[in-house]
């Protein structure tokens, strides 16, 4: 057995243990393993993405166990790009919480972030729908400590809302899966998905209740429209720096949304058609809409980031709602593009919120706030879909594989004023942020009474050095993102491809001799 | 009995969910236990209710057994909730502690803020 497949999880699993146990009281040392980690994390995400690349499904019984009896690792070239997703992510993420000292905020940041990067991992390569819970709830419990990393009340307000949230989801997730396992009798996904085609149509009531239950489960965590109220409260008031690294979170969510609807009840499975172009696209639509309001009327730029983040998904869900090759196409390049250029605003939110505090509106000058207030214009030109980078390709994929579908007007018009929305809310943003600011200094305002120290503000950041590394790391993830738009929709069309034809995903599961 | 399990799901999720729209945490979080104890007996009867049944095949006959998979889903879930619960309770209680007020909504004043400042 090939066992590069379970590495991206073991990694994780020891490292942090190892972290929390033996590294407790040296932060250096803390900090040197969990780069490192990231680091062999990285190495191993682009192997196993290398030996996916090549369109085997490659398949891990834990402990040996044939397929419907044992739990399975799959990976296929989808669960290899969001591994290879989550640990680019991770690097400039763990990076810049060092160089922000935002690790030494509070206890155990390493060991909740490799956890975290455990739980990610391990939801993208489960071929189990029962197992595929436990890694959310790994993935959520680290979330929980990484959320409120720091303190604060305000904080630990959010943090009881988000997580009584995710409990409730999780309960949700349970029922869901209780059901389908009473319909089905496996929850093996491979096996579901064989069963479920046997089922006869008018026994299927059940059936039906468990995948919409999922779904609703699924658009919970990726923030879908009446059930994204979590996010904006959460986010915002998480470290930054832990909210870029969730920006993956959401996206965990539109996988698993990709993955059961592809595989368990795919495009030939009459009982649930319709089910994503009836329900997900109206409310991915409505999802994009409220979250370009919401960049519009945020007064805080921390909150206004997390609209990004919402409305960014809504875009996403459109493609993977529309349910074809293609439109999986744009949707795979899109996630690359907008989990990238969520975290980024997110950390050049940071930056902006330790010189001058998050509110939208004209203060004193911030330290650099040149360079800082480029990498903003940088984020939001990636944010709201402009060209040149790679958000004007994946917007325009998005719209182009729309053209055929049965409301194209809709689509087409909710995703270009939805734009031109963000355009100008972000725009907004950064005209009261960065530019009214030197108005300030220009004419101070008689309320304005800290000028001693506003000119001469030293940069916040422990090392700002690397700070801006780290991000300019992500600004370069995006321009290759852009440059290699060739490579990376030829991979994205091949994932399309594998995910539209389950047969091969299930005879590798059920029928492997490995 | 598929009577008087099915009632008690449905009672407990209905009481847990009443729960979890108070404003205060504490009646919350109970409301999220009983949804949790509602899933476990919901998970418990998807294999199927069945009495002084052995949890495995016999290889010899054909005679009744339980199925054996959901109980131990039940137990992982069990474990889940339970460490969850305590999280939320720890988190609800240092959240109680640093603000003196326990309710769940975040009122005007809780805006984002605060969140810079107090890190």
């Amino acid at each position: 057995m090939n066992h590069w497949i379970v590495a991206p999880i073991v990694l994780p699993a020891i490292l942090a243990p190892f972290i929390i146990m033996v590294l407790r009281y040296h932060l250096d040392l803390q900090r040197i393993f969990s780069v490192a980690g990231v680091v062999a994390l990285l190495g191993i995400a682009l192997t196993i993405t290398a030996q996916a690349a090549g369109g085997d499904i490659l398949v891990y019984e834990l402990g040996d166990w044939p397929a419907p009896f044992g739990i399975v690792l799959v990976l296929d070239r989808l669960s290899a790009m969001m591994v290879l997703l989550t640990a680019l992510l991770a690097l400039p993420i763990v990076l810049y919480a060092i160089a922000s000292g935002w690790d030494d905020r509070g206890k155990h940041f390493h060991a909740l972030f490799h956890f975290q990067l455990m739980g990610v991992c391990g939801a993208f390569l489960t071929g189990d729908a029962f197992n595929l819970f436990v890694f959310f709830e790994v993935l959520l419990i680290a979330s929980y400590g990484l959320m409120t990393h720091g303190g604060g009340s305000v904080r630990l307000k959010a943090g009881v809302q988000y997580v009584a949230y995710n409990l409730l989801g999780s309960t949700l997730f349970l029922f869901a899966l209780g059901t389908l396992y009473a319909v089905t009798g496996t929850l093996n996904m491979a096996d579901l998905a064989v069963r479920v085609a046997e089922i006869p149509p008018e026994d299927t009531a059940l059936l039906r209740v468990g995948a919409v239950l999922l779904l609703l489960v699924f658009c919970i965590k990726a923030a879908v429209l009446p059930l994204h109220f979590w996010l904006p409260a959460s986010y915002a008031n998480a470290p930054l720096p832990v909210a870029a690294l969730f920006a993956i979170m959401t996206k965990v969510g539109a996988y698993s949304i990709l993955r059961v609807d592809t595989l368990v009840f795919g495009p030939d499975v009459a009982v649930t058609q319709g089910l994503l172009g009836d329900w997900l696209q109206p409310a991915a639509l409505l999802t994009l809409a409220v979250g370009a309001i919401g960049i519009l009327g945020s007064q805080h730029i921390a909150r206004m980031t997390a609209f990004c983040a919402i409305a960014s998904m809504g875009t996403l869900l459109i493609a993977i709602s529309l349910f074809t090759e293609t439109a999986t196409t744009a949707a795979l390049y899109y996630i690359f593009h907008s989990t990238l250029a969520t975290a980024l605003m997110f950390l050049v939110a940071d930056l902006v919120m330790g010189r001058r505090g998050g509110a939208i509106a004209p203060t004193a000058p911030m330290a650099q706030s040149g360079l800082v207030s480029a990498l903003f214009f940088v984020g939001a030109i990636a944010m709201a879909g402009m060209p040149p980078l790679s958000g004007f390709i994946g917007k325009l994929l998005v719209l182009d594989a729309a053209r055929d579908a049965l409301d194209a007007n809709a689509i087409w018009a909710v995703i270009l004023i939805g734009s031109f929305v963000t355009i100008v809310g972000l725009a907004r943003a950064g005209t009261l942020i960065f530019w009214k600011s030197h108005d300030a200094q220009h004419n101070p305002a008689p309320e304005v009474d800290d000028d001693e120290e506003a000119p001469t503000l030293p940069a916040p950041e422990p090392n700002p050095g690397l700070a801006f590394t780290a991000i300019f790391g992500m600004v370069m993830g995006l321009v290759m993102l852009t440059l290699f738009a060739g490579p990376a929709l030829n991979y994205a069309g091949k994932t399309a491809e594998q995910l539209f034809t389950p047969e091969n995903y299930i005879s590798a599961v059920l029928g492997g001799e490995e | 009995m598929e009577a008087l399990v099915a009632s008690a799901v449905g009672i407990m999720t209905a009481a847990g969910i009443f729960l979890i729209l108070r404003r205060r945490t504490f009646p919350v979080i109970l409301g999220l236990s009983l949804i949790t104890y509602a899933v476990n007996v919901f998970l418990f009867a998807t294999g199927r209710l069945a009495l002084d049944a052995p949890a495995v095949l016999n290889k010899y006959e054909e005679v009744p057994y339980t199925d054996p998979l959901p109980q131990a889903l039940v137990l992982t879930a069990i474990v889940i909730s339970f460490g969850m619960t305590a999280v939320i309770v720890m988190i609800a209680l240092s959240a109680y502690l640093s603000s003196k007020d326990d309710h769940i909504d975040m009122t005007a004043q809780d805006s984002v803020d605060g969140a810079g400042e107090d890190a």
